[in-house]
């Protein structure tokens, strides 16, 4: 027990060099938890908004729809089987049908991707019920993005042409009913929504989709010829790797926020153990063992660490729980990330993220601490006592 | 009623006569091709694109075997230049000498335009002839650009065709396609091709210069000009390769 109070005596008393060392390692703490917290924000929000709005509780695919594969894209579409048929009915899931198309807007080109949906549906938070309209007009639904590239916006009428399942060109004269504020982008950018049988009927492929996005908490997975399941893991698995590259590419500013401060204590110690040789020799003369010096000067750097945490807990808990409640409003740009955030970003602090982040700093700074401490193994007492060092 | 009758009988013999005067659609088409089809052909055209900004030109030599071979190398500006494609049956590879890649051209990229004109890859591809696929019906004559014209409408026979519908302005004495209309399924105007130029080559008349309009979009269209052409001209085997695309 005497180790730890001297160490607690000696840090302390160091005044001015300890605090700020403490400041600078509370900093990283702080730092490196609010980012994390971010990213973590991140996910979950995005998570949570394509789930919602596109993905549901998982989706069938035909077996060569692959939404990133344009190649494969004009020959994924079949008639929806029996089972999946089932589900539709019994308003457990929805079919979706995509055309490749290109749209006119103001007389220029813009590829496109044409996606018939139920207007009834309600699994999806997609607001399809704007393509309830008469047979007198064709609806057709944008996201804002969508409308900010295009030029478009509600009551235009814009030529949208296609290519039906034998190949042969169509184009209509669609109306723009309404622009969808939505934060995920894959139903916004390139797309246009329009109602699920007038595409059936207008690409001729009557009772046809490409997909059908299952309701979320509906567990039934009915075989399906000729079409594949996928879960949220799969679906989800680009956000997932994007946070994770986004993540990465943080540490290296937690690499330098942690490597400043361990440069001070290393340097510390370094410091310490140069200064304090008589110190040394005195208590290895009142019976400590060189194993005992080198355990007390070890804590004295590691208890930085300790300190650090709780001087980032001092304002740092203040700090992040006011940011959490309030969120990060994102610049513009970031809507070009295609990712499905908000305006705002609200970080998600887990315990598991701030457990994390202080053994992190507390190995770290234990580690550093005793590197320079090794010296003293080689030290002899009388030489300590003179002050020298062998 | 007695009195009348050599009048009726009359104009019935002058409307059949007239009648007989029109030909069909199918002899019209058919005298189209022969006008300009031939086994092979060597020629070399240019090609003006009328962006938004600016104009810029491409030049092309191309060697066309039949109606299912074809091989395009592109001369100039610089940044083209040593472009070449290659057409073989339904299939459309691109050489880019800059990146020294050869890529086939399928699927959605068929429906890209040709380096910024108003065709598409899939306008290039199109080979069968008109009268494979359309029926076509005399609508009746119209005059364009000073030249009396059959004006035939053409709706597709088979469904597996991109254009729904056409309607063609067939110069009477010279047999030459001046303009061509092609509809969406919808009746909506997609395409318009204008023929500006008619010469005389090699005993053809063959269309020298074509104005390619894409209707939906704003724009003055894409200019081709047949600089050159030679017809039945020999030409190699070897050339229809794709080994010929990295020469």
């Amino acid at each position: 027990m005497i180790i730890p109070k001297l160490a607690l005596r000696n840090l302390l008393g160091a005044g001015l060099r300890t605090w700020l060392n403490v400041v600078v390692l509370s900093f990283a703490f702080v730092v490196i938890i609010w980012t994390q917290g971010l990213y973590e924000g991140m996910n979950a929000q995005a998570e949570r908004a394509s789930v919602d709005a596109a993905l549901g509780g998982g989706q069938y695919w035909q077996e060569k729809y692959d939404p990133l594969d344009v190649f494969s894209l004009e020959d994924a579409h079949a008639i929806v089987p029996d089972s999946l048929g089932a589900m539709i009915a019994a308003n457990r899931a929805t079919a979706i049908l995509v055309v490749q198309g290109t749209l006119y807007p103001k007389g220029r080109i813009h590829p496109v991707m044409i996606k018939g949906i139920d207007p009834d549906q309600q699994l999806l938070s997609l607001p399809s019920h704007f393509l309830k309209t008469g047979e007198d007009r064709f609806p057709a639904l944008i996201g804002s993005r969508m409308a900010k590239s295009t030029g478009l916006k509600v009551g235009d009428t814009v030529t949208m042409r296609w290519r039906d399942a034998h190949g042969t060109f169509d184009a209509r004269d669609v109306e723009i009913v309404q622009v969808m504020k939505t934060i995920v982008p894959s139903i916004d950018q390139g797309q246009v929504w329009i109602p699920l049988d007038r595409l059936r009927i207008l690409a001729g492929m009557e009772e046809e989709a490409g997909l059908v996005v299952v309701a979320q908490g509906a567990l039934e997975r009915p075989e399906a010829p000729g079409w594949v399941f996928r879960d949220l893991d799969f679906l989800l698995s680009d956000i997932k790797q994007l946070v994770r590259m986004k993540s990465a590419g943080a540490a290296i500013l937690y690499f330098v926020l942690i490597l400043l401060a361990m440069l001070a204590i290393f340097d510390t110690q370094v410091l310490s153990i140069f200064r304090r040789k008589k110190e040394m020799g005195t208590l290895m003369a009142f019976g400590f063992t060189r194993g005992r010096v080198i355990r007390l000067f070890t804590l004295e750097g590691a208890l930085h660490g300790v300190l650090a945490a709780v001087v980032a807990a001092l304002y740092g808990i203040p700090f992040l729980t006011w940011f959490a409640r309030r969120g990060w409003a994102l610049p513009e740009a970031m809507d070009s990330y295609g990712f499905a955030i908000g305006e705002k970003l609200f970080p998600v602090y887990s315990a598991g993220l701030v457990v994390a982040t202080t053994l992190l700093v507390l190995v770290i700074t234990t580690i550093v601490s005793f590197l320079p401490t090794r010296k003293i193994a080689k030290l002899k007492p009388t030489d300590a006592l003179r002050g020298r060092m062998s | 009623m007695k009195k009348h009758s050599p009048v009726w009988i009359l104009a019935v013999l002058v409307w059949t006569l007239a009648e007989a005067q029109v030909p069909s659609g199918d002899w019209i088409l058919q005298k189209v091709d022969e006008n300009i089809g031939s086994d092979n052909k060597i020629s070399h055209s240019r090609m003006v694109i009328h962006g938004r900004r600016a104009s810029r030109t491409v030049e092309s030599r191309s060697w066309i075997q039949g109606d299912e071979k074809s091989f395009t190398e592109y001369l100039a500006p610089p940044r083209e230049a040593g472009t070449k494609m290659l057409k073989l049956e339904d299939q459309l590879w691109t050489y880019s000498p800059s990146t020294d890649r050869t890529i086939r051209i399928s699927g959605h990229l068929l429906r890209q335009s040709v380096m910024g004109s108003d065709l598409s890859y899939e306008d290039l591809m199109e080979d069968r002839k008109l009268r494979d696929l359309y029926a076509a019906r005399v609508s009746g004559e119209e005059e364009y650009d000073g030249r009396v014209c059959w004006v035939l409408e053409l709706t597709s026979k088979e469904e597996e065709v991109a254009y729904h519908s056409r309607k063609i302005w067939v110069d009477k004495e010279r047999f030459v396609a001046l303009k061509e209309d092609r509809f969406a399924k919808s009746g909506k105007l997609l395409k318009r091709t204008e023929v500006k130029d008619v010469q005389r080559m090699e005993g053809r008349w063959i269309p020298r210069k074509i104005v390619f309009k894409d209707m939906l979009k704003t724009g003055e269209g894409t200019e081709f000009v047949l600089e050159e052409v030679q017809f039945n001209a020999a030409i190699p085997d070897h050339v229809f390769s794709k080994a010929s695309l990295r020469k």
